[in-house]
């Protein structure tokens, strides 16, 4: 690649496999629970976090020098939290009905640990394009997969996708639940994330051995 | 840098810095974006009325999703539709009020429940001939507070609702805004017998459809129980609140 170094697109492209903030260092599993009942809701999440974590770890790089050490994960959910008013607050002035949609992952977005971790693992010991690059990526893995989640867990609980009605009408009995085929009620409840997050482990360590710890 | 950053003194001045800087980059945003987010909820609150008394652009071969009156065009539909706006107050008097539908319900609610004066809004529609008593709603969800109005006729049938929530789950109690269900309520009457018992979110009555409208129940969302009771609750103290009014309207 021109644009970036061999190392700079590591940074990228790393996160969204062989380093996923979710599958492979398990952070962020919290929201990735709340909200994947619905495909639309986790793109906007999705995007969200990309803003936030992109924006947030360059911001924490240009203070990596300042910050005394004793306070610093104060400083860090200081400056999350408001970047995400901030765009809370402009979305509400300029974008009523996004920002209504955004209004339930407010709360999740300055809670999500992988902002943190990646502020305390990274940004505060690179620079700030080399962050900029690292939380771009680490947001995509978590969207990556939270859209993965989202999709299952909508066709199989609602058989919908993006509200959008693709398997036919469960009441009315039309297209494929004309067979016979039933919605599945467990999926749409949390405990179904964990199960499908649990399936895309297990295919992801059996395709690379490599990623499995060693007991 | 020849600043010891370990030293107390410093840790206490960049925290100081801090907070000074964010506080005032946020309060100046916040005061300065303020009058455009009021207008956004005012408008918001205008469509919310009139599509609670069917006058929004849902299409009929669109079902799956909610068209309120656009935003450029909702105050002069408002003017239109909305007859009167009544403000009923603690000792049960009548005013007309133009700017009723800005009343904060939860303020005046908080006030009622502590024996202070309040003031309850109500709004008089008109469509197609017909007479619509728009009443406005406001309860607990499962994580905050839901909201929504809900448009009667003079037989206390249920005309048209709409609800809204400020931070029910994605994908289960956030359905409450879906099209599906609000539809479902549409026809059903708020009394039983002489009772105003409003309308229960039922599990398992055995009729996703919606086709007895006499039964005062409509399905509710799977996975979505608490948020479902919480929206029959409201209903119901909502309607017992204005019942004096209500009774004095009702075709007996």
């Amino acid at each position: 690649m021109a644009l970036l170094t061999k190392k700079d697109a590591g940074l990228i492209l790393d996160p969204l496999a062989d380093n996923n903030p979710i599958t492979i260092q398990v952070l962020g599993i919290c929201s990735a629970l709340a909200i994947t009942a619905e495909l639309e809701a986790s793109i906007v999440m999705s995007i969200a976090v990309v803003f936030v974590l992109g924006v947030g770890n360059v911001v924490i790089s240009l203070m990596r020098n300042i910050i005394p050490s004793k306070i610093r994960i104060i400083v860090q959910l200081i400056v999350v939290a408001t970047l995400v008013i901030i765009v809370d607050q402009v979305l509400k002035a300029y974008a009523y009905e996004l920002s209504k949609t955004l209004g339930a992952f407010v709360g999740l977005i300055i809670t999500n640990c992988i902002i943190m971790g990646r502020f305390e693992a990274f940004a505060l010991a690179n620079g700030p394009w080399k962050s900029f690059l690292d939380g771009i990526g680490n947001a995509l893995g978590y969207g990556v997969i939270l859209i993965i989640v989202g999709f299952f867990r909508e066709l199989l609980g609602s058989g919908t996708l993006m509200g959008y009605p693709v398997l036919g009408d469960p009441i009315l009995k039309t297209g494929l639940y004309a067979t016979g085929y039933e919605n599945n009620g467990f999926m749409i409840i949390p405990p179904a994330a964990l199960i499908v997050v649990g399936i895309i482990i297990w295919v992801q360590r059996s395709k690379n051995p490599a990623l499995v710890e060693e007991n | 840098m020849g600043v010891n950053k370990d030293k107390n003194s410093y840790t206490v001045v960049f925290a100081a810095l801090m907070v000074l800087v964010v506080g005032s980059i946020l309060a100046f945003l916040a005061s300065g974006l303020l009058p455009t987010i009021r207008e956004n909820e005012r408008f918001e609150t205008q469509q919310n009325i009139l599509y609670a008394m069917g006058v929004n652009e849902n299409t009929a071969d669109d079902v799956g999703s909610v068209n309120r009156i656009p935003t450029d065009k909702v105050e002069g539909e408002f003017t239109n539709f909305i007859k009167e706006q009544l403000v009923i107050d603690e000792s049960g008097e009548l005013t007309k009020n133009d700017q009723a539908y800005l009343i904060d319900l939860k303020k005046q609610l908080a006030n009622k429940k502590k024996g202070k004066p309040f003031k309850l809004p109500l709004f008089l529609g008109e469509k197609d001939d017909k007479q619509f008593y728009v009443i406005p709603m406001y309860g607990k969800g499962l994580w905050d507070a839901i909201w929504g109005y809900v448009a009667l006729d003079d037989t206390m049938t249920v005309q048209g609702v709409y609800f809204d929530h400020k931070a029910e789950t994605p994908g289960l109690g956030a359905n409450i805004k879906m099209r599906y269900f609000m539809d479902d309520f549409s026809g059903e009457s708020i009394m039983k017998g002489t009772q105003y018992s409003g309308i229960a979110v039922a599990k398992g009555n055995n009729d996703p459809l919606n086709k007895t409208k006499d039964d005062n129940e409509v399905d509710a969302l799977a996975g979505a129980t608490i948020t479902g009771n919480g929206v029959a609750a409201m209903i119901k103290e909502s309607v017992n609140l204005y019942k004096d009014y209500l009774e004095t309207i009702r075709v007996k």
